[in-house]
């Protein structure tokens, strides 16, 4: 008993002792620098998962840049044909690409009409008009449907939508592969996106700011369309842009719904292929390695990346220039 | 219990005697006035009891301590407790001797006749012209020439008009903070409001912004009934012409514990606790 307690006391005074001597081991060298290793481990560890990020990025661009530099070498297609050419046609060498940019412009624009006002509609009844406990059911439901897979969504435009726009608006008028349907079904997938960063958007607003329009006596509308709506505006406007990005990248539904093989039309109730379409329905094909054909889908390829890399750019100048700073 | 003998008597003048003792008792009778009024959040009572008249073209200043329910008090006077869920209130809460919570009064209505001012400035981020205009341009479409004259006029009530008139179309957000109170001041002037709430106006300026909306709410008080709520007990005692004195009782519900002319509570105040506040004994 007593031995043990005289162990225990040695044992503190050693412990003591230990840690006096860790902390100052000497009175001239306690501000020297001490190497640190579990910090350089890890700070290196992060630099290299950041790195992966922006090296795979950077192989994408050689690799799409590579194969369309080749595309764009041959002498069967020139620049300028590939920009204002309205057949595309590889097997009679036709590389115009508006068919498809004007496709997938069709299918964005219908999904965007969709998808911002839903979306946007969305957001502010989340952020302003729910109850905290409609709130935590609603927004767990809408992030439910951004998880729907894409292929789910195609076959919803194929059986659901498209049979629906043909009794609407006849048989005749519409095509059973079309853009508009597509283009609808893609809307209601980007909802949950622009809904869901509207939404975050709208609730970063300062609550001074809603208290300041209803003590003005402004109703509850009034104050979200009025106030918190245009002081949320760069974050929309971002959820807007990465909506618009998404639909142009859309590969499943359109490819689909919409149709298979390039069309250059502006009725949205016809067949076209978009360019993610025809990526997919082309590279899914036999093609030969290093034919012209194979390198055509890169040269569409780049236009996709060239697309969304400004609509990217857009959004970032968006959200600086707008970004309002509250006290 | 005088505040209610005059109340009763002012109220058998109106209805028997003629029209000039209505105008003398109607300038008389307090613009604002809750009655035994308990407020709650949920079960929660945050304020009770209070009875508090407020006198138009008067500063009413309520002081006391942290958590004693001076801004609750404040925000149940434009029912800006509403916003918050599960709270509620008992007692009456009058504006011109009409219940603001009865249920056929709206809430819209009420607080652009109790127009509120901030503890932070908190201009939207619009233009300064936009700002100002917000107020007007709820209540209707108004012709541009005559808004121009609202803003100008509101800004030059808030002593604002010189230091923004080149300006007007830059951002509010990019005033300093003093200015940016003023222009939240301006902005409830041009709703044309009867009653102006401040709660903590200046407490996030320095003395020379507080000093100038100091002076502003001399100017202001010639117009509207003020309610001010304050931790600057100096600030009190300089602008007010009443004083309310609340403290937080045992079970944390605050409670006007004295209401008097400003210049009796800060010099011989009749409360034991409230002398000790005003010369800084405790809070």
């Amino acid at each position: 008993m007593t031995k043990g307690v005289e162990m225990r006391e040695q044992n503190i005074t050693m412990t003591i002792g230990r840690g006096v001597v860790v902390a100052r081991p000497d009175s001239r060298d306690a501000l020297r620098k001490r190497p640190r290793v579990g910090e350089r481990v890890i700070q290196s560890l992060l630099f290299a998962c950041g790195f992966i990020s922006i090296f795979t990025t950077l192989g994408i661009v050689f690799v799409l840049g590579e194969e369309s530099f080749l595309f764009f070498g041959s002498e069967e297609v020139s620049i300028i044909e590939f920009v204002t050419g309205t057949v595309w046609q590889p097997a009679v060498g036709e590389f115009g690409i508006l068919p498809l940019l004007l496709s997938t412009l069709i299918t964005s624009i219908v999904a965007m009409l969709v998808a911002i006002p839903v979306g946007l509609s969305a957001a502010i009844f989340l952020s302003e008009y729910a109850s905290p406990k409609a709130r935590s059911i609603l927004k767990p439901v809408l992030e439910l449907l951004a998880g729907v897979p894409t292929v789910v969504y195609g076959y919803f435009a194929l059986t659901f939508m498209t049979p629906l726009l043909r009794s609407v608006f006849g048989q005749d008028t519409i095509e059973v592969y079309n853009m508009a349907s597509a283009g609808l079904v893609m809307g209601i997938m980007i909802v949950p996106l622009v809904a869901s960063m509207s939404e975050d958007a709208l609730t970063a607003v300062p609550r001074s700011m809603r208290e300041a329009a209803f003590g003005l006596g402004a109703t509850k509308l009034e104050t979200s369309v009025s106030v918190v709506v245009p002081a949320a505006v760069s974050g929309i406007m971002a959820a807007v842009i990465v909506g618009i990005s998404r639909a142009i990248g859309e590969t499943m539904i359109v490819a689909l719904a919409a149709g298979a093989g390039p069309n250059f039309t502006f009725n949205p109730f016809k067949a076209a292929e978009t360019m993610t379409g025809h990526i997919a329905r082309i590279s899914g094909g036999d093609l030969s390695y290093n034919s012209i054909d194979y390198n055509s889908i890169f040269a569409i390829g780049i236009t996709l990346f060239l697309m969304t890399l400004g609509l990217n750019i857009i959004s970032r100048y968006f959200v600086n220039r707008f970004r309002e700073v509250y006290q | 219990m005088t505040q209610r003998a005059t109340l009763v008597s002012a109220m058998n003048a109106m209805t028997n005697i003629g029209t000039d003792t209505q105008t003398i008792v109607a300038a008389d009778a307090p613009k604002m006035k809750t009655e035994s009024l308990s407020i709650y959040y949920s079960a929660f009572r945050a304020v009770a009891d209070v009875t508090l008249p407020v006198r138009d073209r008067q500063i009413t200043a309520i002081i006391g301590p942290s958590g004693c329910g001076k801004s609750t008090l404040l925000r149940a006077l434009n029912r800006m407790n509403d916003l918050v869920a599960g709270s509620h209130i008992q007692g009456k809460v009058t504006l011109d001797g009409e219940d603001i919570y009865a249920p056929n009064m709206d809430v819209v209505d009420i607080r652009r006749r109790i127009g509120m001012v901030f503890q932070r400035p908190n201009p939207f981020p619009k233009t300064i012209y936009d700002n100002v205009a917000f107020g007007p341009r709820l209540y209707g479409r108004i012709p541009k020439t005559e808004l121009d004259e609202i803003v100008e006029s509101s800004l030059r009530r808030a002593a604002l008009w010189d230091e923004v008139k080149d300006k007007l179309k830059q951002s509010g957000l990019a005033l300093s903070g003093g200015q940016q109170q003023r222009l939240c001041i301006a902005r409830a002037v041009a709703a044309e409001p009867e009653v102006i709430l401040m709660d903590e106006p200046c407490s996030a300026l320095d003395p020379v912004a507080t000093l100038k909306i100091e002076e502003l709410m001399q100017e202001l008080k010639k117009d509207y009934a003020i309610v001010i709520v304050t931790h600057n007990m100096q600030q009190a005692a300089r602008v007010s012409d009443y004083t309310a004195m609340m403290m937080m009782r045992s079970d944390r519900a605050g409670e006007m514990i004295e209401l008097d002319q400003t210049q009796k509570i800060f010099t011989r105040p009749g409360d034991k606790r409230t002398e000790d506040y005003v010369s800084g004994r405790f809070g």
